[in-house]
C-alpha cells in the first residue's frame, strides 16, 4: 500500500492561552478529498496554515510523502508540493489578473530576467480554464467577488502542487458558481492530488468529498463518511444546528406615510460600466426588506450609494429629505449603519475596541446593555474580546462586523452578505437574533444576500436585482414561483 | 513611440555641452547623480515595499570609502569600485537583521544607521575630515563637458538596468514580496532572499553614484552625502516623480535639484518654495508626475 501523501499527527497550536488546534491528526491519500468542517473559530484555517508553515506548530508532525516538513519555511514547503488557497483572496492589486497567474508559474530565482515564452501561454490557458478568459488584463480591484476567488484557484492550479489546501472556496458564491468550482476541485482529484477542503457550505462539501473530519475547539470530534459525520450527535449540536425557519409576522408593519428610505432612478457608473440602472426601492419604518441578487448584480453598489460612498445619479431620500451631498459620516449619524461585505474592521484594535467605536455615540448605559446583549448573541466574541480583530477567524470577523453595526443602534441596518463565512449554527443564531430585533425593537433592516434560504425567511418584501436592474419585487412566498430560478 | 521620444530627449540632453554654460552643466551633473540615488531608492520602496529612510547610509559608505582610499593613493577607478562594494556590504549588514522586523521598524533602523554613520565620521575626524569634509585630490575629468557626459551615461545605464530589472520576472516576484510577503511565500518564493537581493542592487547603485559624485565634487562631506536632509530630498524626489516607475525617480531628482538652483536667489525661501511645490504635487498627484502621465495615457 502506498503511504498517504499528506500525514498530519499530534498537531497543536497555542495562541497565548487559546489552544486553536489540539492534537490534530489525519491523513490524505493521492486522489482523495478530505473535507474539514467545524464551527467558526474551531481551528480549520489555523490547521491549514500550520501545514503550510505560515504558523509554527508548538508540537506535532506534518509529513509529505513520508518526509517531515513541519519545521520547514513556507516557501520550501510550497516548492515541495503543497499549495494553499487562502480564505480571503490575496491578489496583488497593482498587477493584472494575468500577471497574478504568471507569478505563480515562476521559479524562485533571482536571475530569471525574462519569463519563458511558455509562461504567458500557460497562464492564459489556466485563466481560460477557471473562467477568467475575458478579464485577464484587468486589475483585481475591478473584479467581482467570484472572479477573485477564481483567480486564487487559478494560482493554485498554476503552482500544480501535489497537495491542495482549499479554504472556503464556496463562501459568497451562487449555486452555479459553487457547481463550477466543485468541478475544478474534482479535477484535482482526477489528477491524483490530495485535497483538503474547508467550507461551511455543507451540501457543497458533502457532494465533493471522500471523507469528512469535523473539528470543535481545535480537536477532532468525528471522522468518516460525509453522511455519517453529518448525522453525528455532537456535530449536529455544535456545527449544523437546526433549519432556519420562516417567521411570519403577526402584524405587518404600517406602510402608510413617508417611507423611511426611498430610492428613485438610481444610476451608478464605474468608468464606462454601469453598476446600477434606474433602480427604485422603498423601505418603510420597521420593515425587513431583502435585496436578492447574484454576485456582481449591484447589491453592494446600491448599499454604498445609500451610505454616501459612491457618486450616483438619481435620488435617495431618508425620512423625506435628500441624502445627496451628505458625507458618509453625516449619513451614519442620521441613523443608517452599514455592515459592509468587506467588513472594514480595525485590524489592529481588539474586538472590544471595535465594538466600543461602534457604540461611541450611544449613552453609556445604553452602550453597556447593548454590549451584554451582543456578547450574549455571539458568545465567541466575548471569549475573544481582547484579541486583535486582524487575528480573528473569518467567521469571527463577520460576527464582529455585524455586532459593530448593531452597536450603533441604527434606525436602518444595512447588512451586505452577512452570511459570508458563517457556520450553519451561527446562521441559525443570527436568524433568531434578527427575529428578536424585529419583535422587540423598531429597527428597520435592508438585507443583501444571494443565499435565499437566509434572505427569505426574514423578509417582509423582496427585491431581485439582476444585471444592475431591479427585475422583480414582491412578498417572499411568491419568490420561489416567480423569480426563484437560479437561486433555489 | 515612447522609445522615440526618449531617444530624442536623450540626444537633446547629450548635446547640451555644445551650447550651454559650464554652470548649467555643473548643476545637471549633480542632478544626474541624484537621479541614480532616487532610482535606487525607488527599487526598494516601490518594488520591495521597504521604506529605506537612510539612502544616505549607503551613499555615504560609497562616498567615504572611495574618498578615503583615494587619499591613500589608490587609483580612481578602483576607489569607485571599492565604494560600491562597501555600500553593498554595508547594505547587507544592515538589511539582514532589519528585514526580519515587521512594519515601520525597518525604516527606523535605516534612519538610525545614518545617524550612526554621521557620528562615526565626526568622531574619527582625524581620518575622515569630520565636519569640514574630506578633500579629494583626484577627479574623474577636468573637463565639465566630459563630467557631464559621464554622469548622463551613468544615469542612463543605471536607469536601463534598474528599469529592466523592475520589469523582469524577478521584478514581479519582488513586487509580490513587497505587497504580500505571506502570499509570496505560499507561492514558493523565498521573500528574504529576494528582498536582500533588491537591497544589494539598490546599495550597489547608491554606492557607485556616491563614489562618483565625490570625485566630481572634489570633496566628501556629511552635508552633501550623509545628512538626513539629503536622504529626505532623495525620498521626495522619488515620490514626486512617481513611485514604482524608476524613470520617475530620476525625473523627480533632476526637477528638484534644478528647481532648487533656479530659486537660489530667493535665499532662505528657496527650500521653502521647493518643498511647497513638492507637497502640492504629492497631495494632488499621489502617483507622482510620471505616474500621473502614465494613468492619463492608459485612459486615453
Ligand atoms: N494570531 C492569532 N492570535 C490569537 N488568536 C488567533 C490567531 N489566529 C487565530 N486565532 C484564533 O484561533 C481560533 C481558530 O481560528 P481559525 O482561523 O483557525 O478558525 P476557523 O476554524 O478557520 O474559523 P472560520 O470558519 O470562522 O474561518 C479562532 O478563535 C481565532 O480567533
Ligand atoms: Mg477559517
Amino acid at each position: 500500500m502506498t503511504p498517504p501523501l499528506l500525514e498530519v499527527s499530534g498537531l497543536t497550536k497555542r495562541f497565548g492561552g487559546l489552544v486553536a488546534v489540539k492534537n490534530l491528526g489525519f491523513s490524505i491519500a493521492a486522489g482523495e478529498i478530505l473535507g474539514l468542517i467545524g464551527p467558526n473559530g474551531s481551528g480549520k484555517s489555523t490547521a491549514m496554515k500550520l501545514i503550510m508553515g505560515i504558523e509554527r506548530a508548538n508540537i506535532g508532525s506534518v509529513r509529505l510523502a513520508g518526509r517531515e516538513i513541519v519545521s520547514w519555511p513556507t516557501h520550501r514547503i510550497a516548492r515541495a508540493g503543497i499549495g494553499l488557497v487562502f480564505q480571503h483572496s490575496r491578489p496583488l492589486h497593482r498587477q493584472t489578473v494575468l500577471e497574478n497567474i504568471k507569478l505563480a508559474l515562476l521559479p524562485d530565482s533571482l536571475f530569471q530576467l525574462a519569463a519563458e515564452r511558455s509562461v504567458d501561454a500557460k497562464a492564459r490557458a489556466i485563466g481560460e480554464r477557471v473562467g477568467l478568459g475575458a478579464v485577464l488584463d484587468r486589475h483585481p480591484t475591478t473584479l467581482p467577488f467570484a472572479d477573485l476567488r477564481r483567480m486564487e484557484l487559478a494560482k493554485a492550479i498554476a503552482r500544480d502542487p501535489e497537495v491542495v489546501l482549499v479554504d472556503e472556496p464556496f463562501a459568497g458564491l451562487t449555486l452555479a458558481e459553487v457547481e463550477s468550482f466543485s468541478a475544478l476541485i474534482r479535477s484535482f482529484r482526477e489528477e491524483g492530488k490530495a485535497v483538503l477542503l474547508v467550507d461551511h457550505n455543507v451540501k457543497g462539501v458533502a457532494a465533493l468529498v471522500d471523507r469528512v473530519l469535523a473539528m470543535y475547539l481545535g480537536e477532532r470530534i468525528a471522522e468518516g463518511q460525509a453522511d455519517a459525520v453529518m448525522r453525528d450527535e455532537t456535530v449536529r449540536r455544535v456545527y449544523l444546528g437546526g433549519a432556519i425557519e420562516t417567521h411570519a409576522r403577526a402584524i405587518a408593519p404600517e406602510k402608510s406615510g413617508v417611507p423611511l428610505l426611498k430610492v428613485t432612478d438610481l444610476s451608478v457608473f464605474y468608468g464606462k460600466a454601469q453598476a446600477l440602472e434606474r433602480v427604485a426601492l422603498e423601505v418603510h419604518e420597521r420593515e425587513f426588506v431583502s435585496v436578492v441578487g447574484l454576485n456582481g448584480a449591484g447589491k453592494t453598489t446600491l448599499f454604498n450609494a445609500i451610505s454616501g460612498l459612491v457618486p450616483y445619479a438619481g435620488a435617495i431620500e431618508w425620512r423625506g429629505g435628500a441624502l445627496a451631498g451628505k458625507t458618509p459620516a453625516a449619513i451614519a449619524r442620521g441613523g443608517i449603519a452599514q455592515c459592509p461585505e468587506t467588513r472594514e474592521l480595525f485590524g489592529d484594535m481588539s474586538v472590544q475596541e471595535n465594538l466600543d467605536l461602534g457604540g461611541q455615540h450611544q449613552p453609556p448605559a445604553e452602550r453597556a446593555a447593548r454590549l451584554i446583549w451582543l456578547y450574549d448573541l455571539f458568545p465567541i466574541l466575548k471569549s475573544r474580546s481582547k484579541q486583535l480583530a486582524r487575528t480573528l477567524s473569518g467567521g469571527e470577523q463577520q460576527m464582529l462586523a455585524i455586532a459593530r453595526a448593531l452597536m450603533m443602534n441604527p434606525s436602518l441596518l444595512i447588512l451586505d452578505e452577512p452570511t459570508l463565512g458563517l457556520a450553519p449554527v451561527i446562521l441559525e443564531q443570527l436568524s433568531k437574533a434578527l427575529e428578536r430585533l424585529r419583535e422587540t425593537t423598531s429597527i428597520t433592516v435592508l438585507l443583501g444576500e444571494q443565499n435565499v434560504t437566509f434572505a427569505l425567511p426574514h423578509a417582509d418584501r423582496v427585491y431581485v436585482l439582476e444585471h444592475a436592474r431591479i427585475i422583480w419585487q414582491g412578498p417572499p412566498d411568491r419568490f420561489a414561483a416567480e423569480a426563484g430560478a437560479g437561486y433555489l | 513611440m515612447r522609445i522615440v521620444t526618449a531617444l530624442i530627449i536623450l540626444l537633446a540632453l547629450a548635446s547640451l555641452p555644445f551650447w550651454v554654460s559650464a554652470y548649467i552643466l555643473a548643476v545637471l551633473t549633480v542632478a544626474y547623480y541624484f537621479g541614480v540615488f532616487a532610482m535606487a531608492w525607488d527599487l526598494l520602496f516601490g518594488f520591495a515595499g521597504e521604506v529605506n529612510f537612510g539612502p544616505t547610509f549607503l551613499i555615504g559608505l560609497g562616498a567615504y570609502s572611495a574618498g578615503l582610499l583615494d587619499n591613500h593613493g589608490v587609483p580612481v577607478w578602483l576607489c569607485v569600485i571599492a565604494g560600491a562594494l562597501a555600500a553593498v556590504i554595508g547594505g547587507f549588514v544592515l538589511a539582514l537583521p532589519a528585514l526580519r522586523l515587521r512594519g515601520p521598524y525597518f525604516g527606523l533602523i535605516t534612519l538610525v544607521a545614518v545617524l550612526v554613520l554621521q557620528q562615526v565620521i565626526v568622531i574619527f575626524a582625524g581620518v575622515t575630515g569630520g565636519e569640514i569634509g574630506l578633500t579629494i585630490n583626484d577627479v574623474l575629468s577636468v573637463d565639465s563637458g566630459h563630467n557631464y557626459w559621464l554622469a548622463l551615461a551613468f544615469l542612463v545605464i543605471s536607469g536601463l538596468i534598474l528599469y529592466s530589472f523592475s520589469r523582469s520576472a524577478a521584478g514581479l516576484i519582488l513586487q509580490a514580496c513587497g505587497q504580500d510577503a505571506i502570499e509570496a511565500q505560499a507561492l514558493g518564493f523565498n521573500v528574504a532572499k529576494h528582498k536582500l537581493a533588491a537591497f544589494a542592487v539598490s546599495a550597489l547603485f547608491s554606492g557607485l553614484a556616491g563614489a562618483m559624485l565625490v570625485f566630481y565634487l572634489g570633496t566628501a562631506s556629511v552635508d552633501t552625502v550623509v545628512d538626513i536632509s539629503v536622504g529626505v530630498q532623495i525620498i521626495i524626489a522619488a515620490v514626486l516623480g512617481g513611485r514604482r516607475t524608476i524613470v520617475g525617480a530620476a525625473i523627480g531628482a533632476v526637477f528638484l535639484i534644478v528647481a532648487g538652483e533656479i530659486l537660489r536667489p530667493l535665499g532662505q525661501l528657496n527650500t521653502f518654495v521647493v518643498s511647497a511645490i513638492a507637497l502640492v504635487v504629492i497631495l494632488f498627484f499621489p502617483d507622482g508626475l510620471v505616474g500621473y502621465l502614465l494613468r492619463r495615457g492608459e485612459r486615453a
